[in-house]
């Protein structure tokens, strides 16, 4: 086990100096110089030139490659054009909403996609099934800001239950602690007394957590279900049958622990895949977190937020793959065994 | 006809075609997938004899027209351009979008994929550490980079696309054809006298594209998804083209107050890439029981 472990590590260094490299030099290789696109049609040569310099746009194309590769060793994505801010204070003032959104959809997909998974693989070849695996083939099928959309449309718009975006009643005099709405939420209510930050914040929560958590939910659904399907014939289950042992211990006991082997590695792979799907989510609920503000960044023509919140997500990508890979290792026992 | 239910079971050596055809028949999924898929090309391909008004006609008069009034079946959108033409156009875009896209990650997958199993060394081993980084990105953040470095536009985000899918392909092709390079049919023609590219591309490859098929299938769902994403970030199709993902960010106001504007374009994707996805599960259960899950 060890030995795969520090083999996967041993990976992580030049998979994140690939991911590194391969965003710096698209972004470098656009066509267009950035400093003119950002100053704008009016500005002239000198005002060019000197945020060229300002941007090290000066200097050869290697050369600004070393010195961002140095910057980026010292965590320093450098500055915003848009705001003038540092663009790593930017991500982590921005990085909890998109985290607490990610957590909550996650838990709802894995909750809701291993009980439905496992339902339909036990009831196979009837309706519950059917109807299961439809919904999980439409789910995968539907363009996820659409469904926010329309998620909006009918509970917010029609039925006016819940709001349309943001993270807190802006109504609310409310001073973010953790950044973490929900935790802070919960202090809120033992300083003040009063759970209406708690209740706010969840409230905000349901149709973006409902709206990112599909993907994953059908995935999850489908793995889960055929996971346990393969299981389920293995001769192990039979004999725990024929002793007797009571059909709901067989399944969520012998079975089920097996079975989700295959679904921790989805559960991991999605995790990564959401925070990219927030720029979509986030978007649609003026969630503010990474996904929008990289949105932003984007039609602002702000190339080094744009780099760096990219860079910043896909480290963060490989470092999930990571962790949950060894975890798998390590609930695996054909390969902790090894 | 030769494809009638009894023809069919005459026939003594069907040919793999022959073969897969008559299971897909049996599948339920892949046979509505496949008709829903055949509805879209038709869209696409008649589009201008079949739609009631011209997609960029703006009637300003009849602005966000209900469904079913004035000839308008789906209505009109808050330009008072007819809904239904616009959506009939909109499978013209994305059929095309599916097919240039998997077309761009098709021929390069298998290029990739066939050289570094068959040359195998070092140079499958730098092939594969840059495929291994570039599956190391989050899939849409691939595409937004390549989109931002070509600039927005249909065209670009099908470049976008195309290339982000790349290593999947390669990936699929290099692990069949491994699997393939060392059988006796294909040391055979090499004693025969068979060059390198002769086996790769003539010998070896055909008896590899089942699990490409398959990744192909599931792709154009993927890419039509993708490429509704991007322009719903202004990345990709620009107004006034009918593409499904740009109708639906352009009418997001209106959701308060003319619903079908916002709703029809979105139910339009999840008909064309589900024809898809039931298409390429269906195929997959038949071509490649292997990768079935």
């Amino acid at each position: 086990m060890f030995k795969h472990i520090l083999k996967r590590l041993s990976l992580l260094i030049p998979t994140i100096f690939g991911v590194v490299t391969l965003v710096f030099f698209m972004i470098a290789l656009a066509p267009g110089d950035p400093a003119r696109v950002m100053l704008g049609e009016r500005a002239n040569a000198e005002q060019i030139e000197q945020l060229r310099a300002e941007l090290g746009l000066d200097k050869p194309l290697i050369q600004q490659y070393g010195l961002y590769l140095s910057r980026i060793v010292r965590l320093d994505l450098g500055k915003s054009i848009t705001s003038g801010q540092k663009i790593a204070s930017e991500i982590k003032e921005r990085f909890p909403a998109t985290i607490e959104l990610a957590i909550w959809a996650m838990l709802f997909a894995t909750v809701l996609g291993v009980l439905l998974g496992v339902t339909s693989a036990i009831r196979r070849n009837t309706w519950v099934d059917y109807t299961t695996m439809g919904g999980a083939l439409v789910g995968v099928s539907m363009p996820v800001f659409w469904l926010g959309l329309v998620l909006i449309m009918i509970f917010s718009v029609w039925l006016d239950l819940l709001p349309t975006g943001g993270r807190m009643n802006i109504r609310y005099f409310f001073e973010p602690i953790t950044n973490f709405y929900v935790i802070d939420g919960i202090i809120m209510w033992f300083k003040e007394g009063t759970p209406k930050f708690l209740v706010s914040a969840l409230r905000h929560l349901i149709l973006p957590t409902i709206a990112l958590g599909t993907i994953p939910l059908a995935i999850i659904a489908r793995t889960t279900r055929s996971s346990m399907l393969e299981v389920l014939q293995q001769d192990y289950i039979k004999t725990a049958r024929s002793a007797g042992i009571k059909e709901r211990r067989v399944i969520y006991r012998y079975a089920l622990r097996n079975a989700l082997l295959p679904v921790i590695t989805v559960i991991g792979l999605q995790f990564g895949l959401l925070l990219s799907g927030a720029i979509l989510t986030e978007t649609v609920f003026s969630w503010p977190g990474i996904g929008k503000w990289i949105y932003v960044a984007i039609g602002a023509r702000d190339y080094p937020a744009v780099q760096g919140g990219i860079i910043f997500i896909s480290i963060f990508f490989v470092l999930i793959n990571l962790v949950v890979d060894i975890l798998y290792s390590v609930v695996n026992p054909k390969i902790r065994l090894q | 006809m030769q494809n009638n239910q009894t023809s069919q079971e005459i026939i003594k050596d069907p040919t793999p075609l022959q073969e897969t055809w008559y299971n897909l028949k049996k599948n339920k999924g892949a046979m509505v997938g496949m008709t829903i898929i055949l509805i879209f090309i038709f869209m696409a391909i008649f589009a201008p004899l079949i739609s009631p008004f011209d997609p960029l006609a703006q009637i300003i008069e009849d602005r966000k027209t209900p469904m079913f009034t004035n000839g308008h079946v789906f209505g009109t959108d808050d330009l008072g351009r007819d809904m239904l033409s616009r959506l009939i156009y909109g499978a013209r875009i994305s059929m095309a979008i599916g097919v240039i896209s998997v077309g761009i990650s098709l021929v390069f997958g298998i290029l990739i994929g066939v050289t570094s199993a068959y040359f195998g060394g070092i140079y499958d081993k730098i092939v594969m550490r840059i495929i291994d980084i570039m599956l190391a990105f989050p899939y849409i953040l691939l595409t937004i980079v390549i989109v931002s470095v070509l600039g927005p536009s249909l065209m670009n985000a099908m470049v976008a696309i195309g290339i982000s899918q790349i290593p999947r392909y390669a990936r699929v092709v290099r692990a069949s054809v491994l699997a393939e390079k060392e059988a006796d049919y294909v040391l055979a023609e090499r004693a025969l006298g068979a060059g390198n590219f002769e086996l790769m591309f003539l010998t070896i490859l055909p008896n590899c594209l089942s699990p490409t098929i398959v990744q192909a299938t599931l792709g154009v769902g993927e890419a039509i998804l993708s490429s509704a994403g991007l322009s719903f970030l202004g990345l990709g199709a620009q107004p006034p083209t009918p593409e499904w993902g740009l109708m639906i960010a352009s009418s997001k106001e209106f959701i308060t107050n003319a619903w079908w504007i916002v709703t029809l374009p979105g139910i339009a994707i999840l008909l064309a890439v589900l024809g898809f996805n039931l298409f390429g599960d269906g195929l997959r259960d038949i071509l490649d029981p292997k990768m079935r899950n």
